[in-house]
């Protein structure tokens, strides 16, 4: 499968998702420039952490602008796969295919740490190959990373199961211990944590592999993306 | 137009015999411009005027250096057509007057000296100093200047996307008025892919790229190189403002520019701004370089010439490209949406001619100003010292009590508060980060690893500046080398107070020979460094710090690390109990912090000792025959273990020693070349310590949950490690905790 991951101006773990969709999943991976109206024909997208255009002025707010997002947004209205990691996250509540926002961090200060993580769906291209309850220990880097909605969205996200991670030990003060949400087509997931560290023995951590690789099989198997009915 | 008074000569910090210099090498009298080009050309912080011909002492080649001292960086050759550059540069003083942008421009700063070689930063640590923290009159200042440092190199840092994979930072009451902030980055890149700051080819264009340029930082050069004062806070104006996001996009545009082919030489707009690029890369190429000040980008209008010349802007580059490729150059910065403007051309004589509003302004050979600076041999005699020999009696009444006094210190508390405000673990190559021994960083694409490490310590300076710098070389090596690296190179940041001081100046010169012998002792050249001078304020001023960084290579895999991995292991004292007297205790952790006195000398060192013991330790440790390795440094063997014994297994030990040394000493002195390790296989241990002739001793086996300490028939503690653990790692915390803590940005 082909993996796209976006190239925002302050992209900073851009490559490292490309690193491991090249060498620890051995998937094809490609870089797709944010002035670019067109994603080419890739199978999954993913927005990589950073700070997109310096992010002065809220995370994300700048970047949902770009040509690149609205491609995104189609391709997401089509069914196409889109995991947002971090900023990547970040970008998909400023832009609108996720709810709620992410605002500073309840300790005021950037954490950059492993954390205890449960899955809280495996119902979703990105957990179906782990089992609800399911425990990880991914890192986090952040200094914007707590999710916050009004009560509603809240209620909605765990009435109908979107909340995809749990935070054990929450690092940033998430309402409901919020780590990763999925949209209602559940084909779009916004994660804090960043599976991409943590897919090479060499870091001493793998337990993000199980993430990529449920986004892997879950394209294999849904070789033409079903339209989901929800979305736009 | 007889503008330049002495009073004019001495607010540019130039010595009257210096102007003079500047009339014969003129023939004339200077502009006002010229005379600010000349002020901060000369400067100490540009020039090294005072330490110049003692550095000429240092080490600088051996078989791995492809470039030593003289350009941006120095670069070292680890194998497979790969090499690294990598330096260390102190911002102090810009950090004391505004510790978030001081801190974070240091970053900045360090990182362009990296990518402008063409390298790609990926990894940075910091060496941090600062005055106490318990202290209660300045403990609250000096914790709110740890925050904003902290934040601002994170902030820098986490943004332009390098992780920050070490350090260290200690406290000592003579950097209450003078905080140190020393930062190293370390950059990779193929052979072929190196890029010099050289302004070659006469007729080609010179091009502006990056920020444009505003009234900041004008004069930094200069304020740091003098004494602070009470009127120094009001210089904050002279601190630039940082900006991350545009030194990434600096760094994208830079490196894909270098790939055109069309650029032929690079430096990055540091110190003394626009002035030090043009002038140092048409002196290091024998060329003149002519540039239009009207055509530089400008964030405000009016600006002077005197004012753009001296403008430390952050964020900016100078590149000479090759005629009639312009088109390429500039295309990519374009792309990247960044300023890239040609503002001259290079010529062929060796003149720097800055024109402005049509007339020429300044016309200065290059050479007088990179080259022809003052040199001073400056008078020094016996080195500044205010400790006694000899110190009080030491009868310790609880060794357990002082054990967790000393975990609980600032100098030796877990760092973890600081080090997880960084993102060390972006760009997925760091094996070991802060915390570990020593960094590890692999290299994708090779099986190699580059390991790292930053070491100082004034204490054992302000003693002997020259056995203790020899000994913070030795520790550094021996950093990497309990990791299994074989250490290759090092850059130094020397921090010292006022060299006009005969005192100082003799710790300056002690401290540079000192490492000069270890450093060629060790194999270890110098590649490049920085010196930081005048750390004073008024008139008091710090121990001498001088601060060294070593980088290794290793072969890629799994880092043992310092922690015990497994119950029923046996532990092994590599290297023995080592050396120790009363005089050598009193410049001990223990010393400091338990009987609140330092006196009499440092460790001693055997260097031929020392090298051996290293290279056992690289050899088990290639050869996984210990489990976990760490060595004994501050706060002696039984700080060491307790850190053993906060792994995330809790395996702690019982130890049964077998000394004749007092309780105190046996636990807490610091003699040198010895290493705490742990395994399944003792006897290969110390079989490979006889093979080369160091002293290894079996002294116990590792345990769940508790540890034990033991000397021939007296128990000295025995101890749950988590009543140790919570100390250690709670207690910079506490240290921290102040009604008035501000978070910047």
């Amino acid at each position: 499968m082909k993996i796209g991951v976006v190239v925002f101006p302050g992209s900073n773990c851009d490559h490292d998702a490309w690193y491991a969709a090249n060498n620890n999943l051995e998937q094809q991976a490609e870089f797709i420039w944010h002035g670019s109206s067109d994603l080419g024909n890739v199978d999954a997208i993913i927005l990589p952490g950073g700070f997109s255009y310096g992010d002065y002025l809220r995370c994300g707010a700048i970047a949902k602008f770009s040509p690149v997002m609205a491609a995104v947004k189609r391709f997401a209205a089509e069914g196409g796969p889109v995991l947002g990691i971090c900023n990547g996250f970040q970008v998909l509540v400023e832009a609108g295919l996720l709810p709620g926002a992410l605002v500073r961090n309840e300790g005021l200060r950037f954490v950059c740490r492993d954390v205890d993580l449960e899955i809280g769906t495996a119902n979703s291209p990105f957990t179906h190959q782990a089992r609800a309850g399911q425990r990880l220990r991914l890192p986090v880097a952040h200094g914007e990373g707590c999710y916050v909605a009004d009560e509603a969205v809240l209620d909605q996200l765990e009435r109908e199961d979107r909340i995809a991670l749990r935070y054990i030990d929450n690092p940033n003060g998430s309402q409901r211990n919020i780590a990763g949400i999925l949209n209602e087509g559940r084909n779009v997931m916004g994660m804090m944590p960043h599976p991409e560290r943590a897919a090479d023995r060499l870091m001493g951590n793998t337990d993000g592999l199980v993430i990529l690789k449920s986004l892997v099989s879950s394209v294999a198997a849904y070789a033409a993306p079903q339209l989901s009915t929800a979305n736009i | 137009m007889s503008t330049i008074t002495p009073d004019v000569i001495a607010a540019h910090q130039l010595t009257q015999t210096e102007y003079e210099k500047i009339l014969s090498l003129l023939g004339r009298e200077p502009s006002f411009t010229e005379l600010g080009i000349f002020s901060v050309m000369w400067s100490e912080h540009c020039s090294y005027k005072s330490s110049r011909v003692h550095l000429k002492k240092l080490p600088t080649r051996s078989k791995h250096v492809l470039q030593g001292p003289g350009e941006n960086a120095g670069i070292i050759d680890i194998g497979d057509g790969m090499a690294i550059a990598f330096k260390i540069e102190s911002h102090n003083h810009p950090s004391f007057i505004e510790p978030f942008q001081g801190a974070a421009t240091g970053v900045g700063g360090i990182l362009r000296d990296i990518f402008t070689m063409g390298a790609r930063p990926i990894a940075v640590m910091d060496a941090l100093r600062f005055g106490q923290l318990d202290d209660p009159e300045t403990g609250a200042r000096n914790a709110r200047l740890l925050e904003g440092v902290v934040s601002g190199i994170a902030h820098y840092g986490n943004c332009f996307g390098v992780p920050t994979v070490g350090g260290e930072c200690s406290f000592d009451e003579s950097y209450d008025g003078n905080p140190l902030v020393n930062v190293f980055a370390l950059g990779v890149f193929r052979h072929d892919e190196v890029f010099y700051g050289k302004a070659t080819g006469i007729g080609n264009p010179v091009i502006y790229v990056g920020a444009k340029t505003g009234r900041d930082g004008i004069h930094g050069a200069s304020m740091a190189s003098a004494e602070f004062t009470e009127e120094s806070k009001q210089k904050r104006p002279n601190v630039q403002v940082g900006d991350p996001f545009m030194e990434k996009l600096l760094l994208e545009a830079c490196l894909e520019a270098m790939k055109t082919g069309a650029i032929v030489g690079i430096q990055d707009m540091g110190a003394a701004g626009l002035t030090s690029s043009s002038c140092e890369m048409g002196s290091r190429a024998g060329t003149g370089v002519e540039m239009d000040l009207d055509l530089v980008p400008q964030r405000e209008s009016g600006m002077s010439a005197y004012e753009i010349m001296l403008s430390e802007s952050q964020e900016r580059m100078l590149l000479v490209a090759t005629k009639g490729r312009e088109r390429e150059v500039l295309d990519v910065f374009e792309k990247w949406g960044l300023d890239a403007v040609v503002v001259g051309i290079v010529r062929d004589d060796g003149m720097l001619r800055i024109r402005q509003h049509g007339e020429v302004v300044a016309e200065i050979p290059n050479r007088a100003l990179a080259d022809e600076a003052p040199l001073y041999h400056r008078p020094y005699t016996k080195p500044l010292r205010t400790a006694p020999l000899d110190g009080p009696e030491v009868a310790s009444k609880n060794l357990l009590g002082d054990l967790k006094t000393l975990l609980a210190s600032g100098d030796l508390c877990s760092k973890r508060w600081i080090w997880e405000q960084y993102d060390h673990q972006v760009r997925t190559n760091t094996v070991a980060g802060p915390g570990a021994e020593a960094a590890i960083v692999r290299i994708k694409g090779t099986k190699t690893s580059v390991a790292m490490a930053l070491d100082g310590n004034g204490r054992y300076c302000a003693l002997d500046p020259r056995e203790g710098t020899k000994l913070i070389v030795a520790e550094c090596c021996r950093n990497l080398s309990t990791v299994g690296a074989l250490p290759l190179a090092a850059t130094n940041n020397l921090n010292f107070g006022n060299p006009e001081r005969p005192e100082i100046m003799a710790q300056i010169v002690e401290s540079i020979e000192g490492m000069a012998e270890a450093c060629a002792f060790f194999e270890t050249p110098i590649t490049g460094g920085n010196v930081s001078l005048y750390n004073e304020t008024l008139g008091m001023p710090i121990v001498p710090t001088p601060v060294i960084g070593i980088v290794g290579t290793l072969e890629t895999g799994i880092p043992v690390g310092i922690p015990f991995q497994q119950e029923g292991r046996s532990v092994i004292l590599l290297g023995g109990y080592g050396k120790a007297d009363k005089r050598q205790f009193g410049s001990s952790q223990y010393a400091k912090t338990i009987c609140n006195s330092v006196w009499g000398t440092p460790p001693k060192l055997d260097m031929d000792y020392e090298k051996r013991v290293q290279a056992a330790i690289r050899a088990l440790v290639r050869a996984r025959l210990v489990e976990s390795a760490h060595d004994i440094s501050d706060g002696g063997l039984a700080v060491a273990l307790a850190e053993c014994c906060f792994g995330p297994n809790g395996i702690g030990a019982e130890i049964a020693l077998d000394s004749s040394f007092s309780p105190e000493i046996l636990l807490f002195h610091e003699g040198p070349s010895r290493i705490l390790v742990s395994t399944s296989q003792p006897e290969a241990v110390l079989a490979e310590a006889r093979k080369n002739s160091v002293e290894a001793v079996e002294i116990g086996v590792t345990l769940k949950a508790r540890v034990v300490v033991r000397n021939r028939t007296e128990t000295y503690f025995d101890s749950m490690i988590e009543d140790l653990k919570v100390v250690w790692s709670e207690s910079l915390n506490h240290l921290l905790r102040s009604p008035v803590l501000v978070a910047d940005a």
